[in-house]
């Protein structure tokens, strides 16, 4: 199977929120990158995580299934998931596949994290 | 049905632009065809269904086969009627499976186009289908070079209804007919695989506040204007 064409680093910007900073292609085979981000920006008092999009450069409608098996687990364990830095073109994706229904979708990584620790 | 939005002259877009359907409010069909169920419904995807949310792969290696990953592909979406079984069943629109195009499904619903490129293309389902979701059709080449195709699933049931029909032959269904479809896509190839089918429950737990989604179901609503038809026959008349 082709490589992961992406990397997603960690920040942890409060006790309470992470950031996964996520740059090149958002395809099925980077599904262990982004468990291993997630496992990695997830810890008991976590209870937020923003994706930053700002180095997106190419999505499938794979990654978009990652994005969703991805939600489902931050739900179960009682986090929100938020994002930023998505062009226009990604909004429409977000729109139309309707992942806008429970992502959060803001235009800068403050607005994000102010978003995230308001709950 | 593809909606076409005008870009800035100059602006750069991500080489996945053109593989994305724009989004619509609403689905339409072509003149001339009935999509009882499909016409003005909105698209819905695993977030938006009731029943428990299940990932579905069902994978053929094409042993024997020098085919590519796009030419399996492109072969897949040009006789898709006929590799899925669906036949006549499946209308595809004039413009082909292009990303954003509605197609019928049996006269009961249909699927929109929501991505497409050379190596996997996915649907989309409307309100009222089985299942909210999407299924992506693609091929890859492993390491050996056998060419892989897969039929994979992210869906939930759309409504109670469909839920409860899940254990009692749905899912079963919905297993036969991929199944179905990539032992025809390996026999058109003159590949010998076997199916392997993996099915795992991502989300255990149903959407109770999604009961409305019933509203749209379209057994109950094709049932509903069949046995209506003689009302509206008698009212034509008495209009004309």
């Amino acid at each position: 199977m082709p490589q992961a064409q992406i990397t997603m680093e960690v920040r942890r910007v409060s006790d309470k929120v992470s950031i996964i900073d996520v740059k090149g292609e958002l395809t099925a085979f980077a599904e262990g990158v982004l468990m291993d981000a997630y496992n990695q920006a997830s810890d008991g008092s976590v209870r937020a995580i923003i994706l930053n999009f700002e180095g997106l450069e190419y999505m499938n409608s794979s990654g978009i299934g990652l994005l969703v098996t991805l939600l489902i687990r931050v739900n179960r364990e009682k986090q929100r998931l938020l994002t930023y830095g998505l062009s226009d073109h990604y909004r429409n994706i977000f729109q139309i596949t309707r992942l806008d229904d429970a992502i959060g979708i803001y235009d800068s990584e403050e607005e994000a994290v102010r978003a995230a620790d308001a709950k | 049905m593809t909606a076409q939005n005008p870009r800035p002259e100059g602006a750069r877009q991500p080489r996945d632009a053109a593989h994305w359907a724009h989004y619509v409010e609403a689905l339409k069909v072509p003149e001339g065809a009935v999509g009882l169920n499909v016409e003005g419904r909105r698209v819905v995807g695993p977030l938006q269904g009731f029943g428990k949310m299940w990932q579905k792969t069902y994978r053929v290696r094409l042993m024997g086969a020098s085919a590519s990953p796009a030419e399996v592909v492109g072969v897949w979406r040009e006789r898709f009627p006929e590799l899925s079984g669906f036949g006549k069943g499946f209308r595809v629109p004039s413009g082909g499976l292009a990303p954003g195009a509605a197609a019928l499904l049996g006269g009961l619903s249909g699927v929109m186009v929501l991505y497409s490129d050379e190596e996997s293309f996915t649907y989309m389902t409307p309100e009222g289908h089985p299942f909210s979701g999407w299924i992506t059709f693609s091929a890859y080449e492993e390491e050996d070079g056998t060419t892989v195709a897969q039929a994979h699933l992210l869906i939930r049931a759309n409504d109670p209804i469909y839920e409860l029909m899940m254990p009692l032959g749905l899912h079963k269904a919905e297993d036969s007919i991929w199944q179905r479809t990539l032992r025809n896509l390996a026999a058109y190839f003159g590949a010998n695989g076997e199916v392997e089918t993996r099915v795992v429950c991502v989300d255990p737990r149903r959407q109770w506040r999604r009961y409305g989604n019933i509203r749209h179901n379209a057994l109950v609503l094709s049932a509903l204007h069949a046995v209506t038809a003689p009302l509206r026959q008698l009212r034509l008349r008495s209009a004309g």
